[in-house]
């Protein structure tokens, strides 16, 4: 960073070019590999989004430690900034604080349950039929992030995406 | 002897200096790669598919902290080592693993046992992490302590529905407890914390339930933690670690 500051003016010029609010823009549209109707912004994967001397520095949180998404993820992050013309990227993951189901905003929420995955929370209800009396099936299910249900009043199975 | 002792560049810590946050944190990880690469055994031998799946989730939980210590030690250290350094390019005496990790699978029950015993020590153990100074640490553990509670919920659930089942499955989880209860103690050696008496109240408790007796015999082992392992890991690193030592670097 200092050398690159104490470079010359070659450098601020192309730090003004670079659009943060683009770069943001761009990022935030990234989708999840797993869940792909939610974005990593949705999740609130994606902490922030700066421009630092020449570069993009995205900052990601993982979900659960040992979700293989993230890996994807970054790279997804990469090449979405790539092709919108930030040629320098870099992806940071932030361990601190941790992620939480907290974070997945209410738009997030929404797109979960019309996908046929109940979002987090206390009261489950059967994404189809919208029963409210499901019993667990495993407390482990496809993916680390949900649980496998089954509704008692349909009997579909379903996913829950696991308070967290 | 063991103030001699220095593991592949990693400082011991000495009186002086006080506990080794790198030694610490490396610790810690070849607890959780160890025993993500024994549940991994499981993937496809498990007794039902959803228990497949859950040992498989549970396994990738432990490998995740895993990675995540391994790369923060290294940050720590400033000697340039990855994650995959410390995991894959290390031999046996420099892992400092706890022996219970390490100790074969055995039947179902003698996993689920292990899983008992160790679970609720990480619920302990990370939860105190997670009040820790250091900030990255603190986020990893204050994630891992939200997975840890989750395993125990499964590990906990699945001893009393075999301690108090049949008699088969009883006298098979109390052999688990017999064999595996002289690697506790081993857990608890480097705690400041006091967390030992919590422990013993959760895995107490659950025993109870489950109509499983702790074993009267005293006698522990140890060793993990200086680099003394039993003779179950180096054939599990052999097999862990065959593609880097065999191919150098190799990537996907």
């Amino acid at each position: 960073m200092d050398a690159a500051q104490s470079s010359g003016a070659g450098v601020v010029t192309a730090t003004a070019t670079l659009d943060l609010d683009r770069a943001r823009e761009v990022a935030s549209r990234v989708v999840d590999p797993e869940i792909p109707v939610l974005t990593i912004a949705d999740l609130g994967i994606l902490r922030d989004v700066r421009i630092v001397g020449d570069r993009v520095v995205a900052i990601i949180t993982p979900t659960y430690s040992g979700c293989p998404a993230m890996i994807q993820i970054a790279e997804d992050l990469r090449s979405a900034l790539g092709a919108a013309g930030f040629d320098e990227s870099d992806v940071v993951t932030a361990h601190h604080p941790p992620w939480t189901t907290d974070w997945i905003t209410p738009d997030g929420l929404d797109k979960l349950a019309a996908f046929g995955i109940a979002p987090p929370g206390s009261e489950v209800t059967c994404p189809r039929c919208r029963s409210g009396s499901p019993r667990v099936v495993s407390r482990f299910g496809s993916t680390a992030c949900k649980a496998l249900m089954a509704c008692s009043s349909c009997g579909e199975p379903f996913d829950h995406f696991k308070e967290f | 002897m063991s103030s001699e002792v220095v593991i592949s560049g990693v400082p011991q810590g000495t009186p002086e200096a006080g506990p080794d946050p790198v030694r610490a944190l490396v610790a810690h990880a070849d607890d959780n790669l160890v025993l993500a690469q024994r549940l991994g055994e499981w993937i496809s031998r498990a007794p039902e598919l959803e228990e497949d799946i859950a040992l498989g989730n549970i396994a990738l939980d432990h490998l995740g902290v895993a990675r995540a210590l391994y790369t923060h030690a290294g940050q720590l250290e400033g000697m340039g080592r990855s994650e995959d350094d410390f995991a894959m390019r290390r031999p046996e005496r420099d892992f400092l693993n706890v022996l219970l990790v390490e100790q074969p699978n055995g039947d179902f029950a003698h996993t689920m046992v292990r899983g008992l015993l160790f679970d609720a020590y990480q619920v302990e153990l990370w939860g105190d992490l997670s009040g820790s100074e250091d900030a990255t640490m603190a986020g990893i553990a204050g994630r891992a302590l939200k997975e840890a509670r989750y395993h125990l919920l499964h590990s906990s659930a699945w001893v009393i529905r075999l301690g108090d089942g049949t008699d088969e499955s009883h006298s098979r989880a109390q052999a688990a407890v017999d064999a595996l209860w002289r690697y506790t103690a081993e857990l608890f050696a480097q705690a400041t914390s006091g967390y030992h008496d919590i422990w013993e109240k959760v895995v107490g408790e659950t025993l109870d339930q489950a109509r499983l007796q702790i074993p009267g015999d005293p006698y522990q082992r140890s060793g993990g933690r200086r680099g003394f392992h039993s003779e179950h890991l180096g054939p599990l690193l052999a097999e862990m670690q065959w593609m880097q030592r065999s191919h150098p670097g190799l990537e996907w």
